[in-house]
């Protein structure tokens, strides 16, 4: 054989490799996986939980409709009206049961209040309450829900956001609820898909933060233009206002958005959490915006917010923001951030983001570096609410990823339509009248949620299918709590245009934990913004108390801790919002704590 | 004098050919990253580079035991760090070695059939689109930024006396936009919207310009970017989101194959002439 084809060959099996690597590598990942069937036993052993659907048979029959905008908007409906269903969990009447809150959106269709009735069964309350009928023509669909005691009456009241005027009803001692949205000197109209209660002045009452998505004058139900969708699919400079409205301890609150800096940017927030990310005793508000960047707005002093997304390394790459979850994900005594993102194989792979704190920091301002993918978390879907929960009460947090945009007829898909819309310049995107119709198409549809599961040493594990939590339904919102008092986190996935869906959550006896309930004195009643430090043996880790988080969620107020096998922990630490910071030892475990904020 | 002197000196600058693509590629990237950060992270698209010149530097050298000037490997690495999307490193790395590979391994005559980062792209697609996606978005909302870059992009292509391959093919893919507008009843600004993004400006400015495979005259350029044109309407029609990759896939080695054939019966039947001349 002469020098030259040997060359050739040798060039030909180079290339004949580089091209094998992708499949080379499937078929090590399908080698080194052992997912199973869902198979409880097997799961129990193997992973120390096991997902079991019970949403009838504990007697919840909730279904979610997707909101009727404007006719001009008909033809791309399922994506306009892609959002709505969301789910919250509040103990509204005080009997240490944690009960479910879920949002209808279409006009006419009701909002449910579930109420715990501790017997493993839930009942809908919302019609009695005064908080069911709440989606009417003229003021808005329902998109979502928060709860927070704003007049420290000791009773959990609820603010609702829409896509029109947002609404705040004061709970009456657990017997219903009394809308207050006059009175408490509400905007009559926001496009708002997350909101959040914080006191982000210390003052011992609840602030509310409300992000606003399509920009503020767009009237969805009555479009008086077509150009109202995003101006970039990146760069989008002209979504809604974000608002924060300071309660003035009376019932009363004055809007001093553009007073503490808010009023920055137009970027599409669609989802928000607050916590104190730098230690300086006062939340920050971390926004995932769709269509751009994300951003961090660090709290001074309770005077100013500061954007410094750029800054904090992790506001350069636009994405598509859809969630943001707070926390300790390598148990190291800092917080973490898990934005969710659209990944569509072969069309769009934007990837998830799970930004970890560095030791770097530029005054108060903390670094974050991105490490979903070093860690297994990246590659979802089309995502929406992330949450961290420990599923398995190891002392690890794992990730609860929802996928899915419209499921609507098999076989079809939207995706080469709007690949070209949104590939388009700002005179194209922005008018409705450019996107083609969907006509029936699915996008993104049929995807499957992701439960990925922590090792504690640095990887995540995908295991939805062994685990029962195999949903391929259009989630959107995901809460967790104790729902059957058993010291394990249920899940509850509140799924588009599509039926709610929860999950008891059988945890190994094996694994110990501990939970918190605190009541602020000083703070603000709920102790929204609380952080809780657990001394472990070994391990230091940190949980806060969420004035609402993720997509459109709210999980249980009280703050809960797996243990594993420990069978004891240090003490517990408590950085009430006030600046109080209380330590307390010697707590049993496997049980829920009282602790209520020391006055001196 | 000496102001004389410069002026002059500027006048009469003109860059080597073979610097014009890299000189014009790094300029486009520079500017759209740091206006709109266009790119993945600057580590991504420094693997795609390093990954390109490397894979070409090795090949090359293997191949012919020389070393040889990396200026297009330069480009393909470039390319490729722009238009791979991938929250990973590693399809960065393997499309541009892939597409810097296919050189060497598929030959005709003498000279590759494909264009490189056109072939690394489609295979990509083709092997790896559960981690890969193609950039297919705009750079920013900017008209005048958009206007710049093809602005100047088509001076530069002007300048090599390449333009009328984009002319015709920009013409043929609105004509084709408006004939699928009228077929599928769709908005006919919906049908041109992507040339508005800078996934058609690298495929318009770089890929089907790239004189190393084009065809031999003028004329069949600019058939071949007609063709190129048609063929990728009926990959729209059929939906497929990166159409124009998968057409000058197609349409760009039939026309080079097809050229060197013609090209090499026209000099046998001049050597047959001549020879009856003589």
């Amino acid at each position: 054989m002469n020098k030259e084809v040997q060359k050739k060959i040798a060039v030909t099996l180079i290339f004949l490799i580089l091209v094998s690597i992708p499949f080379g590598m499937k078929k090590y990942e399908e080698l080194t996986s052992d997912s199973f069937d869902a198979d409880m036993e097997m799961a129990m052993e193997r992973y120390g939980f096991f997902l079991e659907e019970v949403t009838q048979s504990i007697g919840v029959g909730f279904v979610h409709r997707r909101a009727t905008v404007d006719e001009k908007l008909h033809h791309i409906l399922p994506q306009i009206s892609s959002v709505g269903a969301s789910v919250t969990i509040v103990d509204f009447n005080n009997n240490g049961l944690n009960d479910i809150f879920l949002t209808n959106s279409e006009f006419g269709e009701k909002n449910a209040l579930y109420k715990n009735l501790g017997d493993g069964t839930f009942i809908d309350v919302a019609q009695e309450m005064g908080i069911a009928d709440l989606n009417i023509p003229g003021l808005g669909a329902s998109m979502g829900a928060i709860w927070g005691d704003y007049n420290n009456s000791g009773y959990e009241d609820l603010f609702l956001y829409r896509w029109g005027k947002p609404e705040l009803f004061r709970n009456e001692n657990g017997h219903g609820f009394t809308r207050v949205t006059e009175e408490a000197g509400l905007p009559d109209h926001i496009n708002a898909n997350t909101a959040i209660w914080l006191d982000y002045n210390r003052n011992g009452y609840l602030d509310l933060f409300i992000g606003g998505y399509y920009h503020e004058d767009v009237n969805l139900f009555d479009l008086s233009s077509t150009h109202m969708m995003p101006d970039s699919y990146e760069f989008a400079t002209n979504g809604g206002l974000n608002y924060l409205f300071e309660n003035q301890g009376d019932g009363t609150f004055i809007d001093v958005s553009e007073k503490v800096g808010l009023h920055v940017s137009r970027r599409w927030t669609l989802a928000s959490a607050a916590a104190d990310i730098n230690d300086s005793g006062f939340p920050d508000i971390i926004l995932a915006n769709d269509y751009g960047v994300d951003e961090i707005f660090i709290n001074r002093n309770g005077e100013y917010f500061f954007n410094t997304g750029q800054e904090a390394g992790l506001g350069f790459i636009p994405k598509s923001g859809m969630s943001v979850a707070i926390g300790d994900v390598m148990n190291q005594n800092n917080f973490a951030i898990y934005i969710t993102n659209i990944s569509e194989a072969g069309v769009l792979m934007q990837g998830n983001n799970l930004w970890v704190p560095t030791r770097q920091r530029s005054g108060d301002i903390p670094r974050f570096r991105n490490v979903a993918g070093n860690m297994g978390v990246e590659i979802g879907e089309w995502g929406y609410g992330g949450q961290f929960i420990d599923l398995n009460n190891n002392g690890n947090l794992d990730l609860y990823v929802a996928n899915g945009y419209v499921s609507d007829e098999p076989d079809t898909d939207y995706w080469y339509d709007y690949a070209r819309v949104v590939g388009g310049n700002r005179a194209v995107i922005i008018d409705a009248n450019n996107w083609p119709p969907m006509n029936n198409r699915t996008f993104s549809g049929y995807q499957t949620n992701k439960i990925w599961l922590n090792d504690g040493a640095g990887r995540f594990r995908e295991v939805a299918r062994s685990v029962g939590g195999d949903l391929n339904l259009d989630s959107r919102s995901v809460a967790y709590a104790d729902l059957f008092g058993t010291g394990a986190m249920d899940l509850i996935v509140a799924n588009q245009n599509q039926p709610v869906v929860i999950y008891r959550n059988h945890v190994t006896p094996d694994h110990n934990w501990i939970g918190f309930k605190l009541e602020g004195t000083k703070s603000n009643r709920s102790a929204i913004g609380a952080t809780v430090i657990l001394h472990r043996n070994g391990t230091t880790t940190r949980k806060f108390v969420s004035g609402g988080d993720a997509f459109s969620s709210q999980s249980q107020r009280a703050v809960h801790f797996g243990l594993g096998n420990e069978e004891s922990i240090r003490s517990v630490e408590i950085r009430w919002p006030s600046g109080t910071v209380q330590t307390i030892d010697g707590l049993e475990l496997n049980h829920y704590h009282k602790i209520i904020e020391a006055t001196e | 004098m000496a102001s004389f002197q410069l002026t002059d000196k500027i006048k009469n600058f003109s860059l080597p050919p073979g610097l014009i693509g890299p000189v014009l590629i790094t300029a486009i990237v520079v500017a759209a990253h740091l206006s709109f950060g266009i790119l993945d992270g600057w580590q991504k698209f420094a693997i795609a580079l390093a990954a390109a010149c490397v894979t070409e530097a090795v090949l090359h050298k293997f191949v012919t035991g020389k070393w040889r000037n990396l200026s297009s490997a330069y480009i393909s690495g470039n390319s490729a760090g722009i238009l791979v999307r991938s929250p990973m490193l590693w399809p960065f790395a393997l499309c541009a070695a892939i597409s810097i590979a296919s050189k060497y391994v598929f030959r005709y005559k003498g000279t590759h059939i494909w264009n490189p980062t056109n072939f690394g792209i489609v295979v990509m697609l083709l092997i790896a689109s559960d981690s890969m996606a193609v950039l297919s978005i705009q750079w920013g909302s900017n008209m005048w930024a958009m206007a710049m870059i093809w602005l100047v992009g088509f001076f530069v292509i002007s300048k090599v006396k390449l333009f009328h391959i984009c002319a015709v093919y920009m013409v043929s893919f609105f004509a084709f936009a408006w004939i699928r507008s009228v077929y599928t009843g769709g908005m006919f600004l919906a049908e041109v919207a992507p040339i508005t993004g800078p996934m058609y400006q690298l495929f318009v400015l770089f890929m089907i310009t790239d004189p190393k495979t084009t065809v031999s005259t003028k004329n069949g350029r600019m058939l071949v970017a007609f063709l190129i044109a048609l063929v990728e309407m009926f990959f729209r029609l059929g939906e497929a989101v990166y159409a124009p990759f998968y057409a000058l896939f197609i349409v760009g080695p039939i026309a080079l194959i097809i050229d060197k054939l013609w090209q090499e019966r026209k000099a046998k039947s001049l050597s047959k002439s001549a020879s009856v001349a003589r």
